[in-house]
């Protein structure tokens, strides 16, 4: 797969199609792979770099890339893609200067999954499809594939990619339908008001308010974000009290709501491990039962649901009727 | 004198100018009563509500936040009531997910003519707050007064 | 020399819980290491490191400084601090201790920081020595030996038992506490694991990584080099490094107004943030790049220019291991040491 991607890059850069390629750049160990941008064939086949590795999504750094001179080339992953599409839709990507070609996921391997089931001192990593082989300070050790992904992986959403890339290398995959998507979420709300209040202040008080959810996420592409602004009296540096905690997941997570294409990145980037991706889901799963389905980034026409309302919507007391527990 | 230290909630209802704000005016008109707790904040549209909003009341010491609009399908700026309707319902459900009680967050469509609605809905949103007791699990320590 | 048999380590920690407050990283439900206070039960994280840095317990994330209250016409300044426990922080390692050396260049210099002050002084800090290193560790690079850690007390788990030795008067306090459990003994089996912990250090992968570029070049010719550019090109501006980090010491001090007074309190601050040293006119420093470059330069060649060639950073690795797109100090200092 990375042959033939870096093959296309070549070929395209060399007939002038495009004059840089924005993809994955290998770093010292096999998994701190960086985003980066590539201008010759020479630094592809340096550096560029295209494996189980390969989780950070590119879509974002499009919003600048697209604004610089001449096209650029960027390799999107299923999940990538309907965050391009959602960005596209909000006139934030200038879909002019940017080609795109979409590539398969089998899902990424997750570092922190890999270091949290106990394995240390971690120098290379090689996969052989099934088998992730790590090698260590201490001796090699393995670990299935299917364990070592992210969260975001685990419960992958689909691997179709949204409609929006000018070509595909290798096969377009299939929607994700084991509803696995939705059982922490399900989980939760089946528990009771205490217990998920208790759980929320255990995660959130971990919160060291780095703003890499937030940097990281393509949903939030605010010039200046609303706790950045000094004059919008919520300017924060770091959570205070619980509440500030509360405040700033609760207000991200609605202002991404119908927006939130469940990508799973502030999940996969945040230091303190904190479930973020779980606040999104629950805005996507009511969407779901109150609206109808919707996949944010799917249909480029589509109005968000947040934009949009019928005669017949539900009552804010839906909550209150829905049941669950108090 | 004896402190009275039964609890009284406050309580924060934004209320659409052009209706939920007239009935809550018709409702004073008519010598209706509700709870002097209820700080009613008039804001052009319920869709003026941002989440922040209901948020920072919490913050600043409301134990309930009750939004009160024009009827849907009545809203003076056609659709604004609509907006909130899908809004407040995502908001409420996260709020209720996180474990905040959801009986202290609601939405009531009021008119410029139902001033008795208005009072009523006050009395029976005061009431379920009462029984909630103080608003403990969004609080802002730092906004309390010591004493 | 002292030791004690490891099995009584709970023992132990309830002797020193009992007379001083006592944290030590312990595993949370998420399988991650953090600082906890001990209580009975608790149990002491096996793993190299926490996620966040020791230095909170000395610069904590947030600090309130004082609070204003309006009287009539008269605004009265209430000083609220009440940090006068004494408390015992146990298992920092060696790059997390000398990070404390580093912080009190800062805090400590004229004029002196008196909340940072008073924090140093309340506390005893107990470090352990490393016996499995991570990959991303270079604390070596920075003269730092991982197997000789400094503190007020330093510590080596051996062959089931837990040696100790004190370094400071308060290190000395702190084994008066608990020297009815302790024995005198000599070096020996310490000895013996620093030569074999010593072994693994020189072979991680960074163990060779140079200083040597930031210490010919003068300071413009890193300022102005073109590699800054490529080198931060992806970086998303969030303050994961800063904030994992246990050198950083910026901050930042707010008001927040609760609505019948005035609370003044700082927090910590990340140069990565746009709005970073934002001042009435505007900020000195407009693009990522530059506010990348300001942490890097800070490290490596500002601090050291300022505090004799030494360097701010510990090597702990954190940032290594935190950064959501893998770019870091590690990565930084090859690059100017590739030419």
């Amino acid at each position: 797969m990375q042959e033939a991607i870096i093959k296309r890059a070549k070929e395209l850069l060399a007939d002038g199609t495009v004059n840089r390629v924005v993809g994955w750049k290998a770093g010292d160990f096999a998994y701190d792979v960086t985003p980066a941008v590539f201008t010759s064939a020479e630094e592809l086949d340096k550096d560029f770099l295209y494996n189980d590795f390969c989780a950070p999504n590119l879509s974002k750094y499009l919003i600048k890339e697209s604004r610089k001179e001449g096209k650029v080339l960027v390799f999107l992953k299923p999940c990538d893609s309907y965050s391009f599409n959602q960005l596209l839709k909000e006139h934030r990507i200038l879909r002019d200067n940017v080609y795109v070609i979409a590539i398969p996921c089998r899902g990424k391997v997750d570092i922190g999954t890999v270091r949290d089931s106990g394995i240390k001192g971690i120098t290379d990593m090689e996969c052989d499809g099934e088998t992730l082989t790590i090698h260590t300070l201490y001796g090699d050790k393995t670990m299935s594939h299917a364990d070592s992904l992210g969260d975001k992986c685990k419960t992958c959403k689909t691997k179709k990619h949204a409609a929006c890339f000018d070509e595909m290398i290798g096969e377009e995959g299939e929607p994700n339908n084991d509803g696995k998507r939705f059982e922490m979420v399900e989980k939760l709300e089946a528990m009771t008001s205490e217990e998920r209040f208790n759980f929320w202040r255990n995660e959130l008080s971990k919160c060291i308010r780095c703003n890499a959810c937030r940097n990281v996420c393509p949903a939030c592409s605010c010039e200046n974000c609303v706790f950045d602004n000094p004059a919008s009296g919520i300017q924060q540096r770091a959570a205070v009290t619980s509440f500030e905690e509360n405040m700033f997941h609760l207000i991200r997570a609605f202002h991404v709501a119908g927006r939130c294409t469940d990508c799973g990145e502030c999940t996969r980037v945040c230091p303190q491990n904190i479930p973020l991706h779980l606040l999104n889901r629950k805005y996507i799963k009511d969407i779901n039962e109150f609206y109808g389905e919707y996949q944010a980034g799917e249909n480029f026409d589509e109005r968000a649901p947040l934009n949009a309302y019928t005669f017949t919507d539900c009552e804010p007391d839906v909550v209150y009727k829905r049941g669950g527990n108090a | 004198m004896s402190v009275n230290t039964e609890f009284k909630p406050l309580i924060v209802a934004f209320c659409c100018n052009w209706c939920s704000y007239a009935g809550a005016d018709l409702a004073g008109t008519n010598r209706l009563q509700y709870p002097a707790d209820v700080k009613i904040i008039r804001v052009p549209c319920s869709c003026r509500v941002n989440p922040m909003f209901v948020l920072r009341a919490f913050q600043r010491g409301a134990d309930g936040v009750i939004l009160c609009g024009c009827h849907p399908g009545d809203c003076h700026y056609t659709s604004g009531n609509y907006f909130t309707r899908r809004r407040m319902a995502l908001l409420f459900s996260m709020l209720d997910y996180m474990g905040i009680e959801k009986e202290r967050t609601r939405v009531e469509w009021v008119s410029a003519a139902e001033g008795a609605k208005f009072a009523k809905t006050m009395n029976e949103f005061v009431e379920t707050v009462t029984k909630l007791g103080e608003n403990r699990r969004l609080e802002d320590l730092r906004c309390k007064k010591q004493s | 020399m002292y030791k004690v048999s490891a099995d009584r380590i709970d023992e132990l920690f309830a002797k020193i819980a009992a007379a001083r407050t006592l944290y030590l990283p312990v595993d949370q439900n998420d399988g991650r290491a953090a600082y906890k206070e001990w209580s009975q039960g608790t149990k002491m994280s096996s793993q190299l490191n926490t996620v966040r840095s020791a230095k909170g317990f000395f610069f904590p994330q947030t600090t309130n400084l004082c609070d204003f209250n309006l009287k009539d016409k008269e605004i009265e300044v209430v000083d609220i601090r009440d940090e006068s426990e004494d408390f015992v922080v146990f298992g920092v390692r060696a790059c997390d201790a000398r990070s404390f050396t580093i912080l009190d260049k800062v805090f400590l210099a004229e004029p002196v920081d008196s909340y940072y002050a008073t924090r140093r002084e309340h506390g005893t800090v107990v470090t352990m020595a490393c016996t499995e290193p991570e990959e991303t560790c270079f604390c070596s690079v920075f003269g730092i030996d991982a197997t000789a850690p400094e503190g007020d007390a330093s510590c080596w788990c051996e062959g089931g038992d837990l040696y100790i030795r004190a370094n400071t008067e308060k290190g000395e306090q702190f084994v008066s506490l608990i020297s009815d459990m302790l024995t005198e003994c000599d070096d020996t089996a310490v000895k013996a694991q620093q030569e074999r912990v010593k072994d693994i250090l020189s072979k991680l992968p960074f163990a060779n990584v140079s200083t040597d570029y930031f210490e010919k070049n003068t300071l413009l010719d890193v300022f102005n080099s073109e590699k800054w550019a490529k080198l931060s090109e992806s970086c998303l501006a969030c303050g994961t490094c800063t904030f994992v980090c246990p050198t950083c010491q910026c901050y930042d001090i707010k008001d927040f107004d609760t609505g019948h007074g005035i609370k003044r309190y700082r927090t910590w601050d990340s140069c990565m943030y746009a709005d970073f040293t934002k001042m009435a006119a505007a900020n000195s420093r407009n693009t990522q790049m530059q506010r990348f470059r300001q942490r890097f330069m800070h490290k490596l060649v500002y601090f050291p220019d300022n505090n004799n060639g030494e360097y701010g950073c510990v090597g702990c690795g954190r940032c290594l291991v935190r950064c959501p797109i893998s770019m870091n100090i590690v990565k930084v200092m090859k690059s100017f040491g590739e030419e």
